[in-house]
């Protein structure tokens, strides 16, 4: 049976057929809030369900229980703030009760209640979410690059930001209807932004061993420089699927979600948010959404036992590597052998081959990947 | 936004002072700093266990039709 709705209940806040067509004619008598891609896409996610139970963007009191007790106000686990942010002169003629247009590039995307208009503090924000205020966390310079309001209340999509990758996009009651009609009661949810290597191929087959589909969603959107493109990454999921999963196991779902780099917690969002598609297993590797050294490389793990009631189990899969002498992929608690017969999978080192157009060896990526990859002129951000 | 310290409210809740040393002697020694810490643990999985019996559909069937033929012609099924 596929996970319930995080919080009880799929949230579902798109407007459609006549309500819509009502909403984007009012929509040009309403105080306009432009926005920028990152919030569009914030809003779909809220929109389709992905961040149920949110039915908009977080009020003070949710905002403050998630910077502290990464809760919401009514208990429910959530540990990343999802907020609109705005400057007091674009709110000059908005008052809390009103309804206002969220505009994404000259279009309307969405109906938006105000419920409350506050003040927040970057510092303590960065702190909390990202346990450092160092500018040089891509997370803590874009909350410092915010704008000095936040704006709470309930949404409604009446439009979306162009979605290059749709043929790839379900949302979570798609999936749920999907998992249904394929007959698997356990799914393993796969998140990644990065190109599959023989680690990830691994960690995903060793999830499938116990449950009946795995989910792999690969998350577009924002990301930072030097990471895969959106594309490349699609694309090189697809040549695995082919060569190496048999058919009838695997969904492959692109997801439209920011990332934060906010390692621990942001492990906890994006289980959260594959609960909402339905899985009932998440994969939580190592350094998960970290970024640099801000976290420990297992930090991810231990912040899951603050949720027993999560409802979603995630699965701590050690880091694979090649060992010369098992003449395999293997982890640390499969593999008795020293570190010198041991070939670990370096990203940074992948990216430089792939980079200077060369094949990486076969037990660290697949060849017909690798092919994929470097078919790109620039695969990189 | 001022400051502000840590926004959980906490209430009372009897439990028999059996249970509590009972709980109180099961918990040294382990991550567990109070008794009420332990009780909370132990509530919220229960209660999510609970929550979990009263799922709803989160879709009608006419939804789930225009979704299957949506995932038919995206090669889904």
């Amino acid at each position: 049976m596929v996970s319930r709705p995080h919080g009880g209940r799929l949230v579902y806040r798109v407007a459609e057929g006549h309500r819509r067509e009502r909403l984007v004619r009012e929509s040009r008598d309403m105080v306009r809030l432009n926005i920028d891609l990152e919030r569009a896409i914030d809003l779909e996610d809220i929109g389709f369900g992905v961040f149920s139970p949110l039915e908009g963007f977080m009020v003070q009191d949710d905002y403050i229980h998630v910077l502290d007790d990464m809760r919401l106000a009514d208990d429910t686990p959530w540990t990343i703030p999802v907020t609109l942010d705005a400057d007091p002169d674009e709110l000059v003629d908005v008052r809390e009760g009103d309804e206002i247009a969220l505009y994404y590039d000259g279009r309307p995307i969405a109906i938006m209640s105000i419920e409350e208009i506050y003040g927040w503090d970057k510092r303590r924000h960065a702190e909390k979410v990202y346990k450092t205020t160092d500018p040089g966390h891509p997370g803590v310079e874009k909350t410092m690059s915010m704008k000095e309001l936040l704006v709470g209340g309930r949404i409604e999509l009446i439009g979306q930001a162009p979605n290059r990758f749709e043929e790839y996009t379900l949302w979570p009651r798609e999936t749920r209807v999907l998992f249904r009609e394929k007959g698997w009661r356990t799914i393993a949810a796969f998140q990644t932004r990065n190109v599959p290597h023989l680690g990830h191929e691994y960690v995903q087959k060793a999830a499938l061993t116990f449950t009946d589909g795995l989910f792999i969603n690969p998350l577009i959107g924002w990301k930072k420089p030097g990471d895969y493109k959106d594309d490349v990454i699609i694309e090189a999921y697809k040549t695995l699927i082919k060569h190496y999963y048999p058919r009838d196991v695997v969904v492959l779902a692109a997801l439209r979600m920011n990332m934060r780099y906010a390692g621990p917690r942001e492990a906890v969002h994006h289980a959260i948010a594959r609960k909402n598609f339905g899985a009932t297993h998440f994969i939580v590797g190592r350094d998960h959404a970290g970024v640099g050294d801000y976290y420990k490389p297992y930090e991810a793990w231990e912040i899951f036992q603050e949720f027993p009631d999560l409802g979603i189990t995630p699965l701590f899969i050690r880091e694979a590597f090649y060992c010369k002498k098992c003449g395999g992929m293997t982890t640390e608690k499969t593999c008795p052998h020293t570190e010198q017969d041991r070939i670990r999978i370096s990203g940074t080192k992948l990216r430089k081959m792939l980079k200077e157009g060369k094949i990486p060896p076969p037990f660290m990526m697949r060849p017909e990947i690798a092919q994929t990859i470097i078919k790109y002129k620039n695969p990189f951000t | 936004m001022g400051e502000r310290e840590r926004s959980v409210k906490y209430t009372t809740v009897s439990i028999p002072v059996t249970l509590y040393n009972r709980i109180k002697r099961l918990i040294e020694g382990t991550g567990f700093t109070s008794v009420s810490q332990y009780v909370t643990y132990v509530l919220r999985e229960v209660v999510a266990a609970h929550e979990e019996s009263l799922r709803e559909e989160p879709f009608t069937d006419e939804d789930k039709e225009r979704i299957l033929e949506k995932l038919r012609r995206l090669g889904y099924l």
